[in-house]
């Protein structure tokens, strides 16, 4: 179907869910975690103001670099690796097909 | 004691609208918050950002919506508790009233408590570390309370934003023996000025600056001696300290109200959506904080819940007092 693509989420048990993800509908990889009721608490709404979001990227896809905002909440953030991105960050396109991702752990 | 017919948990957007509603019933408000100012996120986590959806407000920074709520609520003469968290509520042994003590022992006195208490109370974000808990106040602060105490201590901080700049600066300047920054990479978030004052501090070697690193463990005895920095390149070290502030800002908890027996679904208040009452007659949930069927966690409709629940507030403090909705634009707003 035209504007729908296959997410992989691997939560924090390592168990992998493969998700249907609409790119017509202005989403992000939070929104779309939460609408599968994935434990992505999303505190902030989606402004990279709480990092509950926080996801690595597995696939190699190529994702727009991290905004001066998205970088100050890494820096606040436990848990952060080379690949990682807050998941309100990143906005589903069709381009995004096939992207892998893994939730990161939850700190306290 | 500060009595009040509706005590509120919680004075961000619809902990305020719940001033103006209540006072239009003649019912006076106490607010009682943890952070040290009104507005709950708004003001501490996005008061720079425009909303889009109050109505009639085609465009309101959020700042600027709480200083609205605030002018609003003004006539009704609401009363303050804040940087005190909510911790604990009680019955009177009449059974009438609420007693609900704040963090730093105050306490209220309401028949009716309304929680508007949001994504819960804003607390510091703490480092995974397995025993960090074995050193709070013991050598490892979150918040900085009295700089003073610091004088002739060595300090290592963490963080890389605009408290964790600052506070160097200061311990650095006022006393401290020495003062070790740890931040994970090599640029900061805060203030340019603050950041300039930093790299030149460290030049002039009154700030250790360590970059491209973490603390990733604590160690000590009944107080904290060491803190183990894991470098991104060349293993581990260890920094002998005295004190340890890790700076990673604030994250809202449900906190204190998970135990006051409550119904509770995913870190959310359940109400009955006839007049947004909890399980506990007499409390109240509105706004964030609440769940039922269909909930959207939007201002307007936090608006809308606690105007029904003032509504079922006043029935609920004077059973036989008959009353029918009046208009603002009839009666005007007549304040206290």
């Amino acid at each position: 179907m035209d504007n729908l693509i296959k997410v992989t989420v691997v939560d924090r048990q390592g168990v992998e869910h493969e998700l249907e993800a609409p790119t017509d509908m202005n989403m992000n990889m939070m929104e779309l975690c939460k609408s599968y009721e994935l434990p992505v608490e999303g505190t902030c709404g989606g402004m990279a103001m709480c990092a509950t979001c926080h996801m690595y990227i597995l696939s190699d896809h190529p994702l727009h670099d991290r905004s001066d905002d998205e970088e100050a909440m890494l820096d606040q953030a436990f848990f952060v690796k080379n690949n990682s991105r807050l998941g309100c960050q990143i906005h589903l396109s069709n381009e995004l097909d096939g992207l892998k991702v893994q939730l990161a752990e939850v700190a306290g | 004691m500060i009595e009040t017919d509706i005590l509120v948990i919680g004075a961000g957007p619809c902990g305020l609208f719940t001033v103006f509603e209540a006072g239009l019933l003649k019912l006076r408000c106490h607010l009682i918050d943890a952070l040290p100012q009104a507005g709950g996120q708004l003001t501490e986590i996005y008061p720079k950002k425009p909303i889009y959806d109050i109505p009639g407000f085609p465009e309101v920074l959020a700042g600027d919506l709480i200083d609205n709520l605030m002018k609003q609520a003004e006539p009704f003469k609401p009363g303050f508790t804040l940087g005190e968290r909510a911790e604990s509520i009680e019955k009177t042994e009449d059974d009438k009233y609420f007693i609900v003590t704040g963090s730093r022992g105050t306490k209220h006195k309401a028949p009716v408590i309304a929680i508007a208490g949001g994504l819960g109370c804003f607390e510091p974000r703490k480092p995974p570390i397995a025993n960090i808990g074995d050193f709070e106040d013991k050598g490892i602060e979150y918040i900085v309370r009295d700089p003073s105490m610091y004088k002739g201590k060595r300090v290592v901080i963490s963080g890389g934003g605009d408290s964790a700049l600052d506070w160097s600066i200061y311990l650095a300047n006022n006393g401290a023996e020495s003062v070790a920054l740890v931040h994970r990479s090599k640029s900061f978030r805060g203030h340019p000025d603050s950041v300039q004052k930093v790299f030149d501090m460290a030049a002039a070697g009154k700030i250790n600056l360590i970059t491209d690193a973490e603390i990733t463990g604590v160690n000590g005895d009944s107080i904290l001696h060491s803190v183990k920095v894991s470098h991104q390149d060349n293993g581990d070290s260890n920094v002998e300290c005295d004190h340890w502030l890790p700076l990673f800002g604030l994250s809202p908890k449900l906190g204190p109200l998970a135990e006051w027996g409550l119904n509770i679904d995913k870190n959310s208040i359940e109400v009955n959506t006839f007049d947004y009452s909890t399980n506990v007659p007499g409390v109240y949930a509105v706004g964030d904080i609440n769940t039922y069927p269909g909930k959207l966690k939007l201002i307007l409709c936090g608006f809308h819940e606690t105007t029904l629940m003032v509504q079922s507030a006043f029935k609920r403090i004077y059973p036989d007092k008959n009353y029918v909705l009046k208009y603002t634009t009839v009666n005007g707003v007549n304040g206290f």
